[in-house]
């Protein structure tokens, strides 16, 4: 058994050792905010914060992740209270087909956790995620409002 | 439901049974339309192509014919309702119709090109504007070819909100015994001032549906539009931001099973045979399928599915293709090009008399590679068979026509398949499976084989390995260009020969000024699955013909956008939207170590200008600092989501250009994931900035337009900083630093 907590919900899982955390969340505990990319932790689609950090849940084992907290989409609002990124997301218009924006919301997470007023510069190091649609600059006017509000 | 089929394309409206007043729009089936014909149910039917409803709560809601890809649409399309209904934006909402024959729109789009319907009299005058597009992308609720707004909202949502909103009038009128003209409809209300009487909409709905339907009722003019052309949030957003929005991938059903598959990797081979035990060993393994082409292992979840997929060794009959590889497929495109074997998009005057009396002549071959669509959302569909139908759900760009085929895939008739059309994690012209369509949707035929041979509803997961390698795929192509220049630096003949079309025809047009000019193709040398890739062949021609153009330019002497300019006489829209996007980026001007690029297409209906600023890096690699584009779509619904349609559309190209190349080796696809298929991302991504110019044309295309520019400007960009001049992409297989090719795309 893995036993994994989730947007501050302890779960005992039965699966093999070496389950991506990734597809635990998805067909397991049925989290589907977390998207599948790639499965090589090279488009970001899957990211979660585990312990503030951004990871690609693609590629670490869930077993690998007892005692951590892990936070995926479904647990960034507080109540109904949208987060502040999910608030600029919407106020800079971010998503088309939205599928990416998740992970990419996740990255910014982990993002203003360590540097709560990044530059450009900072948002290019850290935003390795890839968006299809073509986002970017949507994505960098919503890190900038989601910092610059309290 | 009050259907008045007096014309052959009328309006049509009734009484819903909660008491809301549905408005939509009808067209008799096209006798003279096969294609469309064949998928018509009966004769006499109707097919109601956009539905508009005000329900007596005062709600308005509008029925989008179309999947949600990303680009805005039901929201673009709601405003287009909304603003000739005079609704209150906040009380309007939109859904998604059902794929069904009642909301088929293809029909609007084919009718104008046909020429095969009466035209309601506010659309006197503009039924050339479809011009000569492809009847490919017409067809029932396809969701491409740019033609959400430009059809489904010109044609369909702007007539039924205008209908409607007169109805409300006139039953207003007569409820209060006073003359239509002297009501006012404005914020989903209807007032008289001089009897100080007021009603909402949803107060008079029910009584309006008792109506005659005009078929006249007069549109608004630009000048008194309210919410068109304002910049308004999009309805989907506020799912796409919490996780709840959910695409295919993200379908779960009681009971369901999770599904990997394996498709044969050379393309048109089929499956011989396979061990079966290696899966059915593993946990949580239910069972193994097998098509002709493909594996499938159907288990309790995906990741198990995939690792007892990977247990398993197929054995293939590689078929017709097994020895086909990149060069091959080079080879044989050079070799019908020397044959010459042509058939001809255009050809007037005699371009090679013209050419040979020139003072010089320039010629030039260039090449562009495969390319994968590689949306994020990797194909998937969950099925479940059940009572003798077939339920889909999955994101595909044509509900109507995906069900066509997928009936047809299941032998089964249209009438036993249900397709619940969900939103897609990305399109780009992949999930546009309709009867028209080469494109098979293997996904959703596997999960129907797994469906049935479990009993229980399947959802099938292709891995990104196979999304990539078993695509269909932008076609390779090689194009021989070659025109005259006279003395005084005019383009005097000009000769494109290319290899491999496909579709728009208009893809190879030139606005340039020069009499003497032909297109001429040879298509079908090599057997690679094709699909409409974002703005399908006008992503080919927009780098060869844009930069010809740059090189004659520079074999003139004469600078990029001048030497544009001065063969534009006879395209002031053109030159337009060229003289902005020169304003905006300051062209002549350059920082230290960077140049700038120019180059200009119109797809879809609308024109797009762009400069690319660019650098050269250490690393020898292209640097793309900045972006400018004017567009001109002759309005614009949505001015946000137009913008982000044109950025967006050119990151879409840029990764093209820089990075995208599929190669083929020993009839497989080589590339299987994004560390061999690179995408721009945001730290590699372009400040870009868009201008709308609004010439009053025709309104055009916002998804497509944006993409078909960017290779060349970025390539302009390069010979105006080094020298070299690109004539074969992707880019990285370059050393802009020392000129050495590095890589094979």
């Amino acid at each position: 058994m893995v036993t994994l907590t989730v947007n501050g919900a302890q779960h005992e899982l039965d699966v093999e050792p070496d389950m991506p955390l990734l597809w635990a969340l998805r067909d397991v505990l049925n989290l589907t905010g977390t998207k599948y990319g790639c499965g090589i932790a090279a488009c970001g689609a899957c990211t979660v914060l585990v312990d503030g950090q951004a990871v690609r849940s693609c590629s670490i084992a869930a077993a690998d992740l007892a005692g951590s907290s892990i936070v995926t989409i479904e647990g960034l609002k507080t109540g109904e209270a949208l987060h502040k990124l999910q608030a600029a997301w919407i106020e800079a218009q971010a998503p088309q087909c939205g599928y990416c924006q998740s992970g990419q919301i996740m990255a910014a997470a982990a993002l203003l956790a360590e540097i709560p007023r990044p530059s450009d510069a900072d948002i290019d190091a850290a935003m390795t995620n890839i968006c299809r649609c073509g986002s970017y600059e949507e994505i960098r006017a919503a890190i900038h409002i989601a910092a610059a509000s309290a | 439901m009050a259907f008045k089929p007096s014309r052959r394309f009328v309006i049509l409206s009734g009484l819903a049974a909660t008491g809301a007043l549905v408005v939509g729009y009808a067209l008799s089936p096209f006798s003279t339309l096969d294609r469309a014909r064949r998928l018509t149910a009966r004769e006499g039917d109707l097919m109601p192509a956009a539905w508009l409803k005000i329900a007596a709560d005062n709600r308005v809601t509008v029925y989008v014919p179309h999947g949600d890809m990303g680009q805005g649409t039901p929201t673009a399309l709601a405003m287009m309702a909304a603003e000739e209904l005079d609704a209150d934006w906040a009380l309007v909402s939109a859904e998604t119709a059902p794929a069904d024959l009642a909301f088929a729109n293809g029909a609007l789009a084919k009718g104008f090109l046909a020429g095969d319907m009466s035209i309601p009299r506010w659309l006197d005058g503009s039924a050339d504007f479809v011009g000569r597009k492809a009847a490919e992308f017409m067809s029932l609720q396809v969701t491409g070819g740019s033609t959400a707004v430009r059809f489904t909202g010109v044609i369909g949502m702007r007539g039924a909100g205008a209908a409607a909103k007169a109805m409300l009038i006139r039953a207003a009128a007569e409820s209060w015994g006073v003359a239509e003209a002297d009501i006012v409809a404005r914020e989903s209300r209807l007032s008289h001032a001089a009897s100080g009487r007021s009603a909402s909409y949803g107060e008079m709905a029910a009584r309006a549906a008792s109506l005659a339907v005009p078929d006249d009722a007069p549109l608004k003019a630009k000048a008194a539009y309210t919410i068109s052309g304002t910049s308004r949030q999009r309805f989907d957003i506020p799912g796409k931001v919490d996780g709840s929005t959910r695409y295919g991938i993200d379908m779960r059903l009681p009971g369901m099973l999770f599904a990997a598959a394996l498709n044969c990797p050379v393309a048109g081979g089929t499956l011989k045979s396979v061990d079966e035990a290696p899966a059915l060993a593993l946990r949580g393994v239910k069972k193994v399928v097998t098509t002709a082409d493909a594996v499938v292992v159907v288990a309790d979840n995906t990741w198990r599915a995939q690792r007892a997929l990977e247990a398993l060794a197929p054995v293939w009959d590689e078929g017709a293709n097994a020895a086909l590889s990149s060069a091959s497929i080079e080879a044989g495109m050079n070799a019908a090009l020397d044959k010459g074997d042509f058939d001809a998009d255009f050809a007037e005057g005699d371009p090679e008399k013209a050419i040979a009396g020139a003072a010089r002549t320039v010629a030039a071959s260039y090449s562009v590679p495969f390319l994968a669509h590689a949306a994020m959302e990797p194909m998937n569909a969950a099925v479940s068979v059940h009572d003798g139908m077939v339920e889909i759900w999955s994101g595909v760009q044509d509900g109507l026509g995906c069900r066509a085929v997928a009936a047809k895939l299941a032998g089964v008739s249209m009438d036993e398949v249900t397709v619940h059309q969900l939103p897609m994690g990305g399109g780009f012209g992949r999930r546009a499976f309709n009867p028209m369509m080469a494109m098979t949707p293997r996904h959703i035929e596997q999960a129907i084989a797994a469906s049935r041979a479990t009993g229980a509803p399947v959802l099938v997961t292709w891995s990104r390995e196979e999304d990539m390698r078993q695509d269909y795929y932008r076609e390779a192509s090689i194009a021989r260009l070659k025109a005259g220049l006279t003395a005084e630096g005019r383009i005097a003949g000009w000769v494109h020969d290319f290899a491999e079309r496909h579709d728009p025809p208009e893809a190879t047009a030139i606005h340039y000024d020069v009499a003497d000019r032909t297109a001429r193709y040879v298509s079908g040398t090599n057997p690679m699955p094709w699909g409409p890739w974002r703005s399908v062949d006008h992503t080919v021609h927009g780098f060869t013909i844009e930069s010809f153009i740059d090189e004659l330019a520079a074999a003139a002497g004469a600078d990029p956008l001048a030497f544009r300019l001065a063969h534009l006489g006879n395209a002031p829209r053109h030159k337009a939207v060229l003289e902005r996007v020169a304003g905006m980026a300051g062209w002549g001007t350059n920082e230290p170590g960077r140049a700038k690029g120019i180059a200009m297409r119109e797809a879809f209906g609308t024109i797009v200008a762009q400069v690319a600023e660019v650098s050269v890096g250490d690393d020898g690699r292209a640097r793309v600092h900045r972006m400018w584009s004017a567009a001109d779509p002759g309005e614009v619904v949505n001015p946000a989501t137009f913008k982000a349609q044109i950025t967006g559309g050119a990151i879409y190209g840029l990764t093209a250009a820089l990075h995208g190349g599929i190669t083929v080796e020993k009839g497989r696809v080589v590339e299987g994931n994004f560390d061999a298929y690179d995408m721009v991302r945001l730290g590699d991504a372009p400040r870009h900035e868009v201008e709308i110019v609004e010439s009053g044309a025709r309104l055009g295309g916002a998804g497509e337009p944006g993409t078909a520019p960017v290779a060349a400007a970025v390539a302009n960009a390069i010979f105006a900083l080094t020298g070299q001049r690109i004539r074969s992409l992707p880019l990285r297989q370059f050393d802009l630093k020392t000129g050495a090719q590095i890589a094979r795309a």
